[in-house]
């Protein structure tokens, strides 16, 4: 009987409920999801151009931009005076990095890091904020988030084989029974950061999405502003600092003896 | 058995599967909230510490939302990029 019941729900063509729901859901990939604006051959592949390259590059854009403008704002800035609320926020900003850099990786490592974690530290935090000025987050595409942890992959393994020597290759059979944990471990790394920053970035997005296309016209006036601060806001926020602390963590284990 | 791998059943069958998969944001949760409790305790404790705790307390609430991140991950899988269906 209960199949009975299936298989007739399975029947095509039973109702209106399935074609409704198939197209709002295409819609609604359509506007969660990375879309296609062009694509060029080169070398015998097909190379698209989606939104996420268009919010990378409006993305980078601006933290350039930004970065000019405070570069001004400190050369301009009177050193005995009192400092304006650019000064505030630019100074507010660098003492956080440097503080973060020094208290993790150590006084003595910590000022060769400082540059490349405060760059990682800002550009996550633009994309995953992203959200709120109307583009895709970059980082809801796993191609970004998994470049970004391959390369935090790298500067872990270069750093190990700098301070550590040889005991980096003999640390993974340290016991020798737990040998393929150990390897197993090192490899998940950059997969277990890239798919904690996708997934979070990504949930954001579709929730936002399906707030956005399944709510009535009305409660789109006001409702989603709250959800736009928690998952793009505070989210991206959190998500960026955890991003690169761990970065840190990871790679300032190697630095002790 | 022909009738039973059409798109709507296995449409179906997907939104359970995507439901069923986020049972696993309960683990993650529960070690939150621990985390959440214990990070409260040691603020209570020694509230000069409040930013290391603080710190301490994200990041491993970050580190175990993980698991919850992939039950999230296979249920988007399952709705939005299922080729089955």
């Amino acid at each position: 009987m209960g199949s009975d019941i299936l298989l007739a729900l399975a029947a095509p063509g039973h109702g209106g409920l399935p074609e409704v729901v198939s197209r709002s859901n295409d819609e609604i990939g359509t506007k969660i999801g990375i879309n296609g604006f062009g694509y060029f051959d080169l070398f015998g592949f097909r190379f698209w151009i989606t939104s996420t390259h268009i919010a990378l590059a409006v993305i980078v854009l601006a933290v350039t931009v930004l970065a000019i403008l405070a570069n001004r704002a400190i050369r301009k800035a009177d050193p005995y005076g009192k400092p304006g609320i650019v000064m505030t926020i630019i100074e507010t900003v660098v003492e956080f990095i440097d503080n973060t850099t020094y208290s993790n990786m150590g006084e003595k490592h910590g000022g060769a890091f400082r540059n490349y974690i405060g760059t990682l530290l800002l550009f996550i935090f633009f994309s995953n904020i992203s959200g709120v000025f109307g583009l895709r987050p970059p980082t809801a595409d796993y191609g970004v988030t998994f470049g970004l942890a391959m390369i935090t992959f790298f500067l872990i393994h270069i750093n190990g084989f700098k301070y550590q020597k040889m005991k980096h290759i003999t640390g993974l059979f340290d016991p020798i029974p737990l040998t393929p944990i150990n390897i197993i471990g090192e490899i998940s790394t950059p997969i277990s950061m890239s798919l904690r920053l996708f997934g979070n970035v990504l949930c954001g997005t579709v929730i936002m999405g399906l707030l956005y296309n399944l709510l009535p016209k009305f409660l789109l006036l006001f409702w989603p502003g709250a959800f736009h601060v928690y998952f793009d806001l505070f989210s991206g926020a959190i998500q960026a600092y955890v991003f690169t602390m761990l970065t840190m963590v990871f790679i300032s284990k190697n630095f002790e003896e | 058995m022909d009738g039973i791998f059409n798109k709507e059943f296995v449409q179906g069958c997907s939104a359970l599967g995507a439901g069923i998969a986020m049972i696993a944001g309960m683990g993650p949760g529960i070690g939150q909230g621990y985390a959440a409790g214990q990070g409260a305790a040691a603020v209570g404790r020694n509230p000069g510490a409040r930013g290391t705790v603080m710190g301490t307390m994200i990041l491993g609430q970050a580190v175990a939302e993980t698991t919850g991140l992939y039950s999230l991950i296979v249920a988007i899988l399952l709705i939005f990029v299922n080729p089955w269906a």
